[in-house]
């Protein structure tokens, strides 16, 4: 039976192994778990609606439960997907304001420094924890007033037509938003190795749009984002991202739950990590690293980097760095899962899930923390006290730049 | 990317294999399409537990010279085979996975249905006994929780008694397990094990037990102890004045989930990459025959290149083997599938009897290398439940044959690269 049939479910067989790994079930018993609220409930909802339950928004979406499914079951996509057609709640504010991270986003930025302040401070996150449900032991993450897009274009784009060949680069929210460093890391890298950058007319990826229930929205965003991408990929670019999530979700996502057709592209949406790993390990590119920079790093995989199964590649390539001391954490969720954490009913759950996980940080005491996704790093940092890294961020540091370049036939501008 | 070896399966066979190459410097890859049957582990390991007609046998390395020719113990000989056991226990203690047995003789492990079952290793919380008589004359205190529907103390009980073991049957009503037993999910032993891993719930379960217990030997209890840690268990036994036996639960199996996990971090430990939920696929040859590479459906274009692959993908339930209405295949390599061509003899028709279908496997040389066309792929090992040539749900032979292939395996591979070396 075709993997994208609509009786998929029937390949459960019922063996309960989903159950053991689902970070959820283990601290919320108002989850009814993935086997039954996705393949179990599954073949009821399609006799009546009326089977349809609403607990099954404590999903994480985090997709431990099809990593683990000895029989290829796409557990999550049936759960996310029954949410899409049978859920007829109306998002409120608070779910729209979540969720539309790119809005949110543009709106904030011009105001950014009087916007960070306001909404740290403790009277106002306590209106926004009783009014809005958004919970108050919660900072968010902080806006810039200079987004990646406008660095880019001043400091970056005026020179990478000099480049023999260009990777188009989907930056993500938190890239455009938050973390303009990620960007500015990911293009020296690629600069220094010869290759250029160039950017997309990109929309948000959709996760938080789909995560909050605005599934119209999301699907606008795929297809717009699909068709840019294909306009990309016609022209020889691979598209490369840096967050994990927004990779998985345009690769899995678009065609899994929200039915967008992306097959024409799926194969060109990459990660930084599994890139340029694939450009060393072919030979093309040559990195040189810094004899001088020393770090204790810690591994987080990211659930959907579990998902994608490309932390290979980061470890490799953080491994190659001769003075970096990579200990890769045990495989457990953080619990933030994009903005299910910033809600005030999930808040409890979602620390109780990523415990184990900060104990463990806690315990090795690294120099740094290092994971793919910025909310696992927003709750990392917020949980532990420890700085979080993207991989590019810290590969873009151990990197010997002018060495590389020098292999490479590459140039940054200093 | 280039390996050493890479491992298809992330099992029993396919575990043990590769701890072993990595501990001796192989640089291994396993890749693991989902989780395996470790996680419906009844808590030991069969070796032989009755020949295919469905003799019981006491003694399974005396019995093997009675297996037909091609059984994989057969193809390794008693002697190895020998050795193997006899390194099989110190090898999972290093990986923190004490066992106990009788040396060359099969044990009994008191089953959910209060029936004795040969095996060769139990874990150490499983009941595990030299003779099926130990518990003869012994009065038992049967101790389950309420809303846990994984456990069935009356069958339990039932089996005893044909056993000369009178029982007694207790719910135990713990608060900590209300949320669960309220919630819309199911209460299965991982949830409960989860929850009863605090010190206070498990010490709230001793309290109560120590408190039902009127005279009786024996406490038996379902197994939803000891998820991170076995010590537990032991925790509780010495809370309670009477011999406490952890009894095996509907699936998942708490011990097997540890026991995978411990093998787990042991080859990761080791040095080994294991990519979990990734399905191998579209293998490329070489010339000779031989495997070149092998792809991921996760990591794509790049080819996987190694000099040896170890193929342990399991049976029908792992789709190490498939079926279709005209026969089997191996999905992957392709290799020889022996079946019976005639779709009529797959089956018995009594649920009970010795089914043909679970003998399927990929067929191999003497050294446990895959057969394709009849040909042998001279750097493609089988191991484990995929390997033709035994009825491991009728014998009880699938750990063994999983342990053993693998060490032979392993050992093969060892040898092969010391004299490319010379």
């Amino acid at each position: 039976m075709s993997e994208n049939s609509i009786n998929h479910f029937e390949q459960c067989i019922k063996c309960t192994v989903c159950t053991a790994y689902c970070p959820v079930l283990g601290v919320n018993p108002a989850f009814p778990g993935p086997k039954q609220a996705g393949p179990d409930g599954e073949r009821l909802r399609l006799k009546d609606k009326f089977y349809y339950d609403p607990s099954l928004k404590y999903c994480l979406n985090c997709k431990r439960c099809e990593v683990s499914c000895p029989s290829g079951v796409k557990i999550a996509d049936i759960i996310q997907s029954a949410r899409r057609r049978f859920n007829d709640d109306t998002p409120d504010l608070r779910d729209r304001v979540l969720a539309n991270t790119d809005f949110m986003g543009k709106m904030a930025r011009p105001f950014a420094p009087l916007v960070n302040k306001v909404v740290s401070l403790r009277p106002v996150k306590k209106v926004m924890d009783v009014m809005m449900d958004i919970e108050q032991e919660r900072t968010f993450p902080k806006y810039r007033s200079k987004g990646f897009d406008a660095i880019f274009r001043s400091d970056f784009a005026p020179y990478q037509n000099r480049f023999p060949r260009h990777v188009a680069f989907f930056r993500g929210c938190s890239t455009e938003f938050q973390h303009p460093e990620t960007g500015i890391a990911f293009v020296r890298l690629m600069n220094a190795v010869g290759i250029g950058v160039r950017l997309l007319d990109e929309k948000c990826c959709g996760v938080a749009l789909m995560a909050n229930g605005l599934w119209h929205h999301a699907e606008k965003n795929a297809r717009h984002n699909v068709k840019v991408f294909s306009e990309a990929v016609a022209g020889g670019l691979p598209v490369v991202a840096v967050s994990s999530t927004c990779a998985f979700t345009m690769r899995d996502e678009y065609p899994g739950v929200l039915e967008v057709d992306n097959a024409s592209v799926r194969e060109s949406i990459t990660l930084a990590e599994k890139f340029l790993f694939e450009q060393v390990d072919s030979g093309r590119v040559k990195l040189v690293f810094r004899k001088d920079y020393a770090s204790r790093i810690a591994y987080h995989i990211p659930c959907h980097m579990e998902k994608l199964g490309w932390s290979i590649f980061t470890k490799e390539l953080l491994q190659m760095a001769p003075s970096i001391s990579l200990k890769v954490l045990d495989s457990n969720c953080c619990g933030m899962a994009g903005t299910y954490g910033f809600k005030k009913e999930n808040y409890p759950y979602s620390q109780a899930i990523g415990r184990p996980l900060f104990e463990q940080i806690k315990s090795l005491s690294p120099d740094v923390v290092c994971c793919e996704c910025e909310t696992c790093k927003w709750q990392i940092e917020a949980s532990t006290g420890y700085t979080v890294l993207n991989p590019v961020v810290i590969l873009a540091e151990a990197l010997d730049i002018e060495a590389t370049c020098a292999a490479n036939g590459g140039f940054v501008k200093a | 990317m280039r390996f050493d070896t890479v491992l298809i399966g992330g099992g029993l066979s396919s575990l043990v294999c590769g701890i072993l190459l990595q501990r001796e410097g192989k640089k291994c890859l396993m890749i693991s399409a989902g989780q395996n049957a470790l996680h419906f582990s009844s808590g030991a390991f069969g070796l032989l537990g009755c020949m295919p007609d469905g003799t019981p046998v006491d003694a399974p390395f005396e019995a093997f010279s009675a297996l037909a020719p091609s059984h994989p113990y057969r193809k390794i000989g008693r002697t190895l085979c020998e050795s193997y056991a006899d390194a099989a226990v110190p090898f999972f203690a290093s990986c923190g996975i004490p066992l106990q047995g009788f040396g060359r003789r099969n044990g009994f492990r008191l089953t959910a249905s209060g029936s004795f079952k040969r095996a060769w290793l139990a874990f150490q919380d499983v009941p595990f006994f030299s003779s099926d008589d130990a518990l003869d004359g012994k009065r038992a205190l049967i101790v389950t929780l309420d809303g846990f529907l994984d456990f069935y103390p009356e069958m339990l009980s039932d089996g005893l008694r044909r056993r000369g073991v009178e029982s007694r049957c207790v719910s135990v009503h713990l608060s900590c397990l209300d949320a669960l037993r309220g919630g819309p999910g199911e209460m299965r032993s991982v949830g409960i094990a989860r929850i009863l891993n605090r010190e206070t719930n498990w010490k709230q379960f001793g309290r109560e037990v120590r408190a039902l217990l009127d005279g009786e030997d024996l406490v038996i209890v379902p197994e939803v102890f000891g998820l991170e840690d076995r010590i537990v268990n032991e925790w509780i036994a010495e809370m309670i004045p009477a011999q406490v036996l952890y009894v095996g639960t509907m699936p998942p199996s708490v011990s097997g989930i540890r026991v995978q996990r411990l093998l787990k971090n042991a080859f990761i430990q080791a040095g080994g990459t294991f990519l979990m939920g990734d399905t191998a696929c579209d293998p490329e040859w070489a010339p000779d025959g031989t495997v070149r590479c092998i792809h991921t459906a996760n990591l794509g274009a790049p080819g996987i290149e190694a000099d040896s692959f170890v193929y342990a993908g399991g049976h029908l339930f792992g789709r190490g083997i498939e079926s279709h209405p005209d026969g089997f295949s191996d999905p992957v390599f392709g290799l020889d599938v022996v079946c019976d061509a005639d779709r009529a003899s797959w089956v018995e028709r009594g649920f009970f009897q010795a089914q043909p279908y679970m003998g399927y496997g990929i067929g191999t040389d003497e050294r446990f290398r895959g057969l394709k066309d009849g040909r042998t792929v001279e750097n493609l090992y089988v191991a484990g439940a995929q390997l033709a040539g035994c009825n491991s749900l009728q014998e009880g032979s699938g750990a063994g044959v999983a342990v053993m292939s693998a060490m032979h395996i392993a050992a093969d591979i060892l040898k092969r690269t010391e004299n490319v070396g010379e």
